[in-house]
């Protein structure tokens, strides 16, 4: 704490990014995760740290453990090796929904909306752990109860104007076209005004429009509510102009860590990728 | 034989009095077939425990009304006491209040003793297990109130009302003999399936209901607990088996055969789809006011008792034509 020096305002362990924004210190410290399914490793041994207000990539080939280590940060495996420490404490195993009301909402490779819910319904459900009434206020729909509808309901529709999709606030999720349907998961979590944000692979089957426009809407909210991320992604160029710092991972191991720059000229990273030429 | 001899406008009402009498005894058909639609809708569970958990409901209703202690035989018998009962009698509300206690402590012990256990089991599993619980709790009822046919009295009106058949008498010129308690039991069925919509539609833990029956994971991963869904469903549930409980005693007592009225839900079921409250109301409608029909038109021609098994052929054509229901899921796979 003592370390905050007056000539620059970057806390300990931060930094600046070349276009100048401020990185804080370590939100999420990972350390030495192994996860093991039966004899399979699918992540052996590996540290990293997200720090608050950047944007942290995983990139990896198929099968490198990148949605194993995401389904690990949000509680969904738990690690047979290793610790998490997350605000400066180590957190105990607990259930996903659990890691969720700790303020870590994420999306899913393969869209897991609520279909037969509206598109309002669905970004209303995200904030389920900001809504404090309890059982019975809600059941009898009284006083609490309805100022909370209330309060929620402004911020939902806040997160529809900025994710622009008024023209489907009452449409079922279900009927969606997929780019649509991604946009919407990510609303839902953004609902829970989360400390940490977790993208699997959020520009995956996408055309080149879509992904433009969700590179856009993840570098707003991490510029517009400060939330750091953390993401998954498969295409390479996409994740470069993205993010601040950059893991790469093979085999369940990792084997770069760094700028994307720094990534970029990694040799392993680019035999992990291009496979090693055999001449 | 009813209709042959009559006059045109007496076969008119007769047929409609059998079938608002149908109307009504198709509401109690949907009060049970809701309770299955409940569980099925958050969980994927076809419970066939429903059935039984109205003959339980009703059965600690009673036992706890009359101030019965529970297990007194099986006590008598051990250490050769003659308990049997408090000696109160509690008024119906607090009697209903403490039943529905006791409903929801079987919910939690049903999520803590079978479901946590089966989590990601397959549909069929869970199906089996909620056999098990049929017969397991039908023999717990047995052993703590005792298997004796009890009177259920809450209070509700019974018997035919005579302000509808003299009103009925005055305009049409025929009175039409309607049970009080029919009606009763379908403003209460309205106003369950009304506030059950509401619930579920404008509360939190409604919305998390239906978010824990469209996608696990992704209700997990907005915080939502799975368990403290599980036990909000059944117990749920076991207020729906609660008041079908309550209408089905007070028409026709306590006793076992209660438990077989989850029977008459299935077609019920197969015509509504299982996934749909609203089809769960039109699909007893519908059942109750068939089989009363059919009874009245062509039960004559076959020699009569054809109520008993209308509601199972009308199931299996729909089985054959629509096999979702009228409001249920279209079973798509995408490939």
């Amino acid at each position: 704490m003592s370390s905050l020096t007056h000539k620059q305002e970057i806390p300990e362990g931060g930094y600046r990014t070349p276009d100048g924004r401020i990185i804080g210190g370590v939100l999420m410290d990972l350390k030495h995760i192994t996860l093991r399914f039966g004899g399979v490793v699918a992540i052996k041994d590996i540290s990293f740290d997200i720090r608050e207000g950047e944007i942290r990539a995983i990139i990896g080939p198929n099968g490198a453990g990148k949605s194993s280590m995401l389904n690990v940060i949000s509680g969904f495996y738990v690690p047979q090796e290793g610790e998490i420490w997350f605000r400066g404490q180590k957190r105990p195993p607990l259930k996903p929904y659990q890691v969720a009301r700790q303020g870590v909402a994420r999306t899913f490779q393969n869209i897991a909306l609520f279909k037969g819910m509206t598109t309002l319904d669905n970004i209303m459900t995200g904030r389920v752990t900001k809504m404090k009434s309890n059982m019975l206020e809600q059941a009898i729909w009284w006083g609490k109860a309805e100022r909370e509808e209330s309060e929620h309901r402004e911020k939902v529709e806040e997160i529809i104007d900025f994710l622009e999709i008024q023209a489907i606030r009452k449409t079922p999720v279900g009927r969606l076209p997929y780019g649509l349907q991604k946009r919407v998961e990510l609303g839902r979590a953004l609902a829970a005004e989360p400390d940490l944000l977790l993208l699997d692979e959020p520009m995956a089957g996408m055309n080149v429009e879509e992904k433009e426009d969700m590179s856009r809407f993840i570098l707003d909210v991490n510029d517009e509510y400060g939330t750091t991320i953390a993401l998954i992604e498969h295409d390479m160029g996409v994740v470069m102009d993205l993010s601040d710092r950059v893991v790469v991972m093979d085999y369940g191991k990792k084997i770069g860590d760094g700028t994307p720059d720094e990534v970029r000229n990694n040799q392993a990273v680019i035999d992990a990728y291009l496979g090693v030429v055999h001449e | 034989m009813p209709i042959w001899g009559l006059s045109m406008s007496d076969t008119f009402f007769f047929a409609l009095e059998a079938a608002l009498n149908g109307l009504m005894a198709g509401v109690m058909y949907s009060l049970v077939a809701l309770g299955f639609v409940l569980i099925y809708k958050a969980s994927g569970i076809f419970n066939y425990a429903q059935g039984v958990m109205a003959l339980f409901a009703a059965l600690t209703l009673v036992g706890i009304q009359n101030g019965q202690i529970p297990f007194a035989h099986v006590i008598n018998a051990t250490f050769g006491t003659h308990l049997s009962t408090f000696g109160w009698t509690l008024p119906s509300f607090l009697a209903i209040l403490l039943t529905l206690g006791v409903m929801v402590l079987f919910a939690i012990l049903v999520e803590r003793l079978v479901l946590r256990h089966l989590v990601n089991q397959e549909p069929i599993i869970l199906f089996m297990a909620t056999i098990g619980l049929a017969f397991f709790l039908e023999g717990f009822g047995d052993l703590m109130w005792g298997s004796e046919i009890k009177k259920l009295d809450v209070g509700l009106p019974q018997g035919i009302s005579e302000t509808i058949e003299s009103l009925t008498e005055k305009w049409f010129g025929y009175g039409f003999f309607i049970d009080r308690l029919d009606i009763i039991a379908a403003l209460v069925a309205a106003a369950l399936v009304i506030s059950l919509s509401l619930f579920s539609k404008y509360t939190k833990q409604g919305r998390a209901l239906r978010a824990v029956a469209d996608d696990h994971q992704a209700a997990l991963s907005v915080g939502i607990s799975l368990r403290f869904i599980w036990v909000l469903v059944w117990s749920i549930a076991g207020f729906v088996a609660l008041v079908a409980g309550i209408m089905w005693g007070t028409k026709s007592g306590v006793q076992f055969s209660l438990s077989l009225i989850a029977l008459k839900a299935l077609p019920v079921l197969m015509l509504g789809g299982f996934t749909s409250i609203p089809g769960a109301i039109v699909g007893g409608l519908i059942i109750g006011v068939g089989e009363k029909l059919f009874e009245f038109f062509v039960g004559p021609l076959v020699g009569g008792a054809t109520e008993n098994w209308f509601a199972y052929v009308l199931a299996l054509v729909f089985l054959v034509f629509r096999p979702q229901g009228l409001f249920g899921e279209k079973i798509i796979e995408r490939v």
